[in-house]
């Protein structure tokens, strides 16, 4: 790894600060992503502003009809939150399926959502749920926050305070994970909301998305049978080694048959 | 006297492992764990292209760096050897087989991606890895040959330029004529092509070296995470370095897992070697798991076309197979020997084919060496012959048990000897599959298809029947192969003065259990406490001679060694006895700990005969050396077979081609067992990377020559919840030609299981009429077959 | 740069000034000479340099020693009383999960986690919970019988 100067946050104005004095600083959180990249030397950052002691950012809470999950809020954390597991089950689910169990400890939906990694689980949650994604500066709706492959619309010194998700009627989440790396392959949220229905699918394409087709047919009629014949086009699905574009397509397919019947 | 309490730490005991203790608190001793005063560190540059010229190496920059003390490059290396080849094959012209140079570092040119080019050693590893990136290697990227078949080509391009092509040698085995004609004239031909998928080893501990040279006696030591220290010594020392044995000590310490891939001499041992007495500090490399990815040898990688002919009662006439075999950009220290000798000569397997005929071209490519990994030749060959036996079961309507029955070589016909060149001693491969089959509920199979298919899966069964030639070898045989070494074990056993008992021997651990096993057999043979033994191993300062562990040899060669020396033990015991006793030691009997004299009530512990040993007053010195400590060397007469049948039942989710394994049985003939906990263990490994190698693991190159899979980011390790609960039983015909009846058991799991999870999961996917899936056999391609045929 | 730490490891006080890039188990093997704590990959994948932080299993090659900084550091070292084993060390002994040792100290120290969360956990249950953890020795049929007798002695007492 490079050297990197390490500055310490004690709250987010802190973070901001020391990340607007360095040239090319970084925001760790978790470090589950960013501190591999480094080892690889794929990221060389010359400071990294470590939110772990920014308070305000980590925890969870009920809000009326929504949660908020603090930005520093871990996988574990939100795997075994009461309140979660009461009102959006598919949530901790969802937050109980990343990676593995040393990497729930650490890893947080903040830096998840930050690194915008396209076979990365919270994604479609954010997308799938509806929800809004707080920073510094203002909030985001989840449909305007991924733009690409790792890439978001915060800007260069906006940091992610909360993610709020509105408490759907019901949802599941289903994962056909990598079995190499076991991110997803393709992983799909399905909800069902008093605004309607969501499918948001993660890991299939550059970067999560909504099945149009699918959302619609389950509009008229939420079962699986629904969404017989039904498929998403394969030509903007991404291809690898583990998966073709039409392999990813069916499984497109399958996930969402499958979260709609565990819903 | 009293019977003695049994100590139920013998022969055939499961013993929990004296090694456990260590490791379980953390306390192992990995080369990567051990700091020597003053050590500096080394960085590795390898190649980033497969197949490039050098044009030149600025290394100015590296070593005006910060903290480095050297970097090398080839030009440093002049004044040594190659990295040798352990053993020569033969072409079927009778020419030896092409033997390019392998530079300790690359001389002009680099022949796949991680082959090293220059070494920098620095006072820290980060300040090392920062004056790596400053090597300045200038390179003529040329296009890489990838592909086997491409590189046996008319006009290929050279990995080794001066060499007439990238043909390594073209061997064969059997009667050729004899099988065309069977094959020409059968009532029935089964033929298939198929890959053996190459696999990267993937011991949890990367590979790690350290040189340590002695100014002041002139003595060199090397610490490496090796399976045979004392071949790293011979081959090292006497061919690629010229350092006399007495100056060169290599220890091999607790080692993370081989399974092959640290049998062989690597150039990063000669390196900081060489290194440390140009620095003048112990230097001390270890790899990153990415660096183990392109520079440890690979494993398989056959491609191969087979042809099975059979008579209208399905009666084997005839097997030809023709391989290409990778050997990589070089030749690993055994790679030629992997799949001829210890691949051609397993074509019979456990029937009664009488005209077998292979021929196999080793080629080389711009790859990593390609050299033993878990099996060695055996599991390709075990993989062919069940495979293309299954397909013959399918084509013919013949029952694939009742195919199998109908040629198994019958228990009365030992020793029986194979039409490609091998004896086998003993076997009974009914008892095994009946064994199976019972374990298994084959009766049930149907119902639980029925149950599986109401659930949406599809279930298949897969049987294979495997043999495998082990306890490495004969050396008179292996000479007369091209083994360029003796292939013995040797065993001291040196009786301390109070009785305990300390055992020097060439076999090395790396979790196989030998402190264990070997100490069993000990406490068998003396009948003293397992607290008393302690096994040594690992290092030429300590243990007078071995050729290590591969090639399941250790109990079968090394304990054979250790049985030997015991017995020359008992019998100085017996004269020592004898003389306290004031008899003939003819008389004296050795049994449970004690010498006595038959039909008397007269005899001696055996830590009193010790005791006397070591303190020999009134001792008869005209007729008995003092001291007990023997040594044996055994050099064994055949190989050992290991036999079993496998059946492995499998569910496939026919909405995404998931392949779950629900049930696996192992029923193996290993011989007479020490430890059957350790036994059983090592069954499990070796169906897991079994099982990995069918339905997970594949190295993958692109066409440029980059090793796509090269991290457990893309190369798929199988995983706790990857695999099925295994379990094992097993059928017991003793090894006729060594003093313990055994015959190994490390490679087997490896070496069963692949075809018996590919025959599982083509059955399962009888209603689409595939033939055959190439391993590994993902969810992806079965949904694909699947899909083609829906669609 | 350079970073002040303190942290309490295996129950003792220790401080250190360390380079603000070094990673936590670089610092438990060179520094404090705990070399049970294993690196088998650069991807933080193969889990065999697990260890505690504050009661948690993480691995410690994804870690920065300054991100410790305060923290309760357990290491496989500080597991077993002297020479008598934990009893999730014992059951790993009795049913013969280990080999090679190397992924070894990483699996206890997941096992101890998963037993946390979970005291009674299945077959099942301990199989996904091992995903952060290779092992190439065992075929993992030891390791999770293992971890489930370890858990019952660990809660028989």
């Amino acid at each position: 790894m490079e050297a990197f100067n390490y500055r310490k946050a004690g709250s987010v104005d802190e973070a901001l600060v020391a990340l607007n004095g360095a040239d090319d600083g970084k925001f760790l959180a978790g470090g589950m992503t960013l501190l591999p990249t480094m080892k690889q030397m794929l990221a060389t950052p010359d400071t990294l502003v470590d939110l772990a002691g920014a308070s305000e950012l980590v925890g969870v809470s009920r809000d009326g009809d929504t949660i908020v999950v603090g930005a520093m809020t871990t996988h574990a954390a939100v795997a075994s939150n009461s309140d979660v597991q009461a009102a959006i089950p598919a949530l901790a689910a969802l937050a109980s399926g990343i990676g593995d169990p040393m990497v729930r400890n650490r890893g947080t939906i903040g830096g998840s959502i930050a690194n915008a990694d396209p076979a990365a689980d919270y994604p479609a949650a954010v997308v799938g749920l509806n929800a809004t994604v707080n920073t510094n500066k203002r909030s985001i709706a989840a449909d305007d926050f991924f733009l690409d492959v790792f890439e978001t619309a915060l800007e260069e010194d906006e940091l992610v305070v909360s993610v709020s998700f509105p408490i759907p009627l019901k949802a599941a989440y289903r994962k056909f994970p990598n079995p190499a790396s076991r991110y997803a392959v393709v992983g799909v949220m399905v909800a069902q909301s008093a605004e309607g229905i969501r499918v948001a699918v993660t890991g299939a394409a550059a970067s999560v998305f909504r099945a149009d087709s699918f959302e619609q047919a389950l509009s008229a009629d939420f079962s699986a049978a629904a969404l017989e014949g039904l498929s998403v086009d394969s030509d903007n699905l991404n291809e690898d080694i583990h998966a073709s574009a039409a392999y990813r397509a069916n499984l497109v397919g399958v996930m969402t048959k499958r979260a709609v019947a565990a819903c | 006297m009293a019977a003695a309490e049994p100590l139920n730490t013998g022969i055939g005991d499961s013993v929990t492992r004296v090694e456990d203790s260590r490791f379980l608190r953390g306390l192992g001793n990995y080369v990567d764990d051990i700091v020597l005063p003053n050590q500096a560190y080394a960085v590795m540059v390898r190649s980033p292209h497969a197949r490039a010229t050098i044009n030149g190496i600025d290394t100015s920059a590296a070593a005006a760096a910060n903290g480095v003390l050297a970097v090398l490059t080839a030009a440093d290396f002049s004044a040594y050897g190659g990295l040798p080849c352990g053993w020569q094959v033969h072409s079927k012209d009778g020419e030896p087989m092409t033997e390019p140079k392998h530079p300790i570092l690359a001389e002009g040119a680099v022949r796949h991606v991680g082959d090293p080019v220059a070494i920098v050693i620095a006072q820290s590893k980060t300040l090392a890895r920062k004056a790596a990136a400053l090597v300045d290697v200038n390179y003529t990227d040329l296009p890489p040959m990838v592909d086997m078949q491409a590189a046996v080509a008319d006009g290929a391009e050279l990995v080794h330029s001066d060499t007439p092509s990238n043909v390594c040698f073209d061997w064969e085995l059997g009667d050729e004529a004899a099988a065309e004609a069977a094959i020409a004239s059968a009532a029935h031909v089964t033929r298939l092509e198929l890959v053996n998928n190459r696999l990267v080893p993937n011991a949890m501990e990367p590979r790690s070296a350290i040189g340590d040279y002695n100014s002041a006696t002139g003595e060199h030591t090397l610490y490496t995470t090796s399976q045979n220290p004392h071949v790293i010594r011979l081959l090292m020392g006497a061919f690629v370095l010229s350092l006399p044995e007495h100056k060169l000590r290599v220890v091999a310490p607790d080692v993370g897992g081989g399974f092959g891939s640290k049998i062989f001499h690597y150039a990063e041992e000669a390196i900081v070697t060489v290194a440390s007495k140009l620095v003048g500090c112990p230097v001390k490399w270890t790899a990153d798991r990415s660096e183990a990815f392109i520079s440890d040898a690979h494993g398989r990688d056959h491609l191969t076309t087979v042809e099975l002919a059979l008579d209208d009662n399905g009666k084997f006439l005839a097997l030809r197979a023709n391989t290409l075999a990778n050997m990589g950009a070089y030749l690993s220290t055994f790679a030629p020997a992997v799949p001829t000798y210890l691949h051609g000569t397993l074509l019979a397997g456990t029937y009664t084919t009488p005209a077998i005929y292979t021929n196999v071209k080793g080629v080389f490519t711009n790859t990593v060496a390609v050299d033993a990994y878990r099996g060695a030749g055996r599991p390709e060959a075990s993989y062919l012959l069940e495979r293309v036996v299954d397909l013959a079961a399918i084509e013919t309507g013949i029952d694939p048990v009742e195919l199998r029955r109908r040629n198994f070589i019958q228990p009365d016909a030992f020793p029986y000897d194979t039409p490609v060149a091998l004896t086998y001693d003993t076997g009974n491969y009914q008892a095994t599959l009946d064994l199976a089959l019972e374990r298994t509920d084959a009766s049930g199979f149907e119902a639980r298809k029925a149950e599986s298919a109401s659930r949406g899966k599809l279930r298949g069964r897969g049987l294979a029947c495997y043999i495998e030639a082990c306890g490495i070898a004969p050396s008179n045989i292996a000479g007369a192969l091209g083994a360029r070494a003796g292939l013995y074990e040797a065993a001291t056993v040196r009786v301390n003065p109070t009785g305990s008992v300390t055992v020097l021997t060439g076999s090395h651990s790396h979790g196989q259990g030998h402190e264990t096993t070997f100490a069993q057999v000990v406490s068998d043979t003396l009948g003293i406490p397992l607290d008393n033994v302690d096994i040594v191993h690992g290092d030429t300062g300590k243990v007078p001679f071995g050729m290590g562990t591969y090639g399941s040899r250790s109990i079968a060669v090394g304990g054979a060694a250790l049985a030997n020396a015991l017995d020359k033990i008992v019998l100085k015991g017996r004269q020592i006895a004898a003389h306290l006793m004031e008899a003939s030691a003819d008389d004296v009997v050795f049994k449970d700990g004690q010498f006595s004299i038959d039909g008397t009530d007269k005899s001696v512990g055996f830590g009193d005969v010790a005791l006397t040993a070591y303190v020999p007053h009134n001792f008869p010195l005209e007729t008995l050396e003092p001291g007990l400590e023997e040594t044996a060397f055994y050099d064994p007469k055949n190989f050992t077979f290991p036999a079993g049948a496998y059946i492995c039942e499998v569910e496939i989710d026919k909405e995404t081609g998931v392949i779950d394994i629900v049930d696996f049985h192992a029923s193996d003939d290993f011989g007479n067992i020490i430890n059957p906990m350790i036994v059983e263990g090592q069954v499990h490994g070796g169906v897991a990377q079994g099982v990995g190698q069918a339905l997970m693991e594949g190295a993958v190159y692109d066409s440029n020559g980059q090793l796509v899979t090269g991290s457990y980011m893309d190369y798929c390790m199988p995983r706790a919840d990857d695999l099925p609960n295994v379990t094992v039983s097993n059928h017991v015909t003793a090894c006729t030609h060594n003093p313990l009846g055994v015959k190994g058991c490390g490679e087997a799991g490896a070496i069963g299981s692949p075809p018996a999870v590919v025959n599982a999961v083509i059955n399962a996917l009888g209603d689409f009429g595939v033939k055959h899936i190439d391993m590994p056999v993902t969810a992806h391609k079965v949904w694909s077959i699947m899909n083609a045929k829906n669609a | 740069m350079s970073v002040s730490v303190s942290m309490t490891v295996n129950g003792k006080a220790v401080a250190a000034e360390v380079a603000d890039e070094t990673l936590l188990v670089t610092f438990l093997r060179d520094d404090l000479r705990l070399t049970g704590t294993h690196v088998g990959c650069d991807t933080s994948q193969c889990g065999a340099c697990t260890i505690h932080v504050n009661g948690s299993a993480v691995k410690a090659c994804t870690m920065l020693v300054a991100q410790a900084d305060g923290c309760e550091i357990d290491t496989i070292e500080g597991v077993s009383d002297g020479e008598t084993l934990h009893p999730m060390q014992q059951a790993f002994k009795d049913n013969h999960g280990l080999q090679c040792g190397f992924c070894t100290p990483g699996m206890v120290m997941s096992a101890l986690d998963i037993v946390k969360n979970n005291p009674s956990p299945s077959e099942q249950d301990v199989r996904e919970a091992l995903e952060g953890n290779l092992c190439r020795c065992t075929g993992y049929t030891n390791i999770v019988r293992s971890i489930l007798a370890g858990a019952k002695d660990m809660e028989a007492r």
